[in-house]
């Protein structure tokens, strides 16, 4: 509890302060800059902008895949690499001992990311 | 504790001036870099030189009219600059400006926290940015601002796995994640750079990618996407994309200051017999100096170097980067085995 409590006002509080600060400032410029700026909306201003033309459509069609395989391979490695940093914080005390384990542990993720490679999850020009 | 909250809030309300201060001269300093290189002026017709056009342009920003598209989704709309200026601005928390200074006897530390997960909460901050983006991209209901997001944000992802990879090396060798001790520790000429040299390019690299700069600038890339993500942003949502690229900007020289180039150390400093807190002062100018050589690093790279393709893009950050930072942390971990094992 007294940990809890130390950490709590060394640490938190002042991320508490900053984020308070970065708050007030950023609704207090977007409030200004509403209430300064002129406000004269016509229908051609409002139309979203397509190089003069009118525009084609709506916006939110389905994408490339491509962009979503690449994001679900991000978690999966984030994940992996979220491992190694416990890992790397004790790597002198766990010794020789531990860099090998790690080192099995590299080695699975490296063949599962050539694996990925290979199946041409990354090939962008097809 | 009244002192403690005290001096924490005087800290952070200088250090978020400055961050601003710095971020609206980075623009300016941007643009007479660019003129100096193609051999042109600048802009030099507000105040003496142009020092005062960050104002002039801060005060068009909030006169501008703030044009919501009709079929937006505004709420999102909103939000998404705001967001992306709140991750850019908060990132700062865990940087060390200087040594703690001494008044009477209150003692001040130049760093508003010291969280012994420094490097994973800088991660996790700008890892929340790629939402300002998307939110922005996506709400704006627009061709070019909805592909300028994607690149945006699966480029930022790519690059984040390199970058957090690049640091294992350096983590193993300092056995901390705390910013204040790695920046400790490096006193003197013991910088983590000589050390750990691949490690450092493949850092900037990645920062490059994270910040949208060129050679990696796709997600607005003029000739292609008109302003990427921002396409449908006028007024103060303008502002703050833009100027929370300056800021992010401004945060990963730092992050680099202080991880690779020593933080506030300055080598030989401590043996001209000064006044402690003249030393933290003088370090802490000796800190902005390393920044500022990245800012200008920055821009320089931005005149130099031509934007890569997409696949280009993605190919050197997944088949290039990730490689060469795991064979860095393999290299590091059987030096470091080897140097414990012999005694050298």
């Amino acid at each position: 509890m007294m940990i809890f409590l130390v950490a709590f006002t060394k640490y938190l509080i002042p991320l508490i302060i900053q984020l308070l600060v970065v708050l007030g400032f950023v609704f207090t410029t977007v409030a200004a800059s509403q209430y300064l700026g002129p406000k004269r909306k016509t229908a051609g201003k409002l139309e979203s902008f397509e190089s003069g033309l009118d525009a084609v459509g709506n916006a939110r069609v389905p994408f490339s895949v491509k962009y979503f395989l690449a994001a679900i391979l991000f978690v999966l490695f984030d994940v992996e690499i979220i491992f190694l940093y416990p890992w790397a914080v004790n790597f002198k005390e766990l010794g020789w001992q531990g860099f090998v384990e790690m080192l099995m542990f590299i080695v699975f993720f490296t063949l599962g990311f050539f694996y990925v490679l290979k199946k041409g999850a990354l090939k962008w020009d097809d | 504790m009244g002192g403690f909250l005290l001096s924490k809030t005087i800290l952070i309300v200088i250090i978020f001036v400055i961050t601003l201060v710095i971020a609206m001269y980075s623009t300016i300093l941007e643009r007479k870099f660019a003129a100096w290189l193609q051999d042109r002026i600048g802009p030099n017709r507000t105040g003496p030189g142009g020092i005062l056009q960050p104002l002039a342009d801060g005060v068009k920003m909030f006169m501008k009219e703030e044009i919501i598209p009709a079929n937006a989704h505004k709420f999102l709309f909103i939000m998404g600059p705001m967001l992306a200026m709140t991750t850019a601005l908060m990132a700062s928390v865990v940087i060390p400006w200087g040594k703690s200074l001494k008044i009477g006897d209150f003692v001040m530390d130049l760093q508003v926290a010291d969280l012994n997960i420094g490097i994973l909460y800088v991660f996790g901050v700008v890892s929340i940015g790629v939402y300002g983006i998307m939110i922005g991209g996506w709400a704006s209901n627009n061709k070019f601002s909805l592909l300028g997001a994607l690149r945006a944000s699966s480029q930022m992802i790519s690059y984040e796995l390199a970058m957090s990879l690049s640091l294992v090396a350096v983590i193993m060798s300092t056995g901390t994640l705390s910013m204040g001790e790695i920046a400790a520790q490096q006193s003197g000429w013991h910088w983590n750079v000589f050390t750990q040299p691949l490690s450092f390019i493949i850092f900037i690299i990645c920062a490059f990618a994270e910040t949208n700069r060129t050679p990696f600038d796709l997600p607005e890339c003029e000739t292609e996407l008109i302003g990427g993500y921002h396409t449908e942003y006028s007024s103060m949502g303008l502002g703050f994309y833009l100027f929370a690229e300056y800021i992010n900007m401004f945060i990963s020289s730092a992050v680099m200051a202080t991880i690779f180039f020593g933080g506030y150390n300055m080598p030989f400093l401590d043996q001209l017999g000064l006044a402690p807190n003249v030393e933290a002062l003088i370090g802490t100018a000796f800190f902005f100096g390393k920044i500022a050589f990245f800012i200008l690093f920055f821009m320089w790279v931005r005149w130099t170097i031509p934007r890569f393709r997409y696949d280009q893009l993605m190919n050197l950050g997944w088949k290039v980067m990730i490689p060469l930072a795991l064979v860095n942390i393999l290299i590091t971990g059987s030096v470091l085995i080897l140097r414990d094992h012999f005694n050298f």
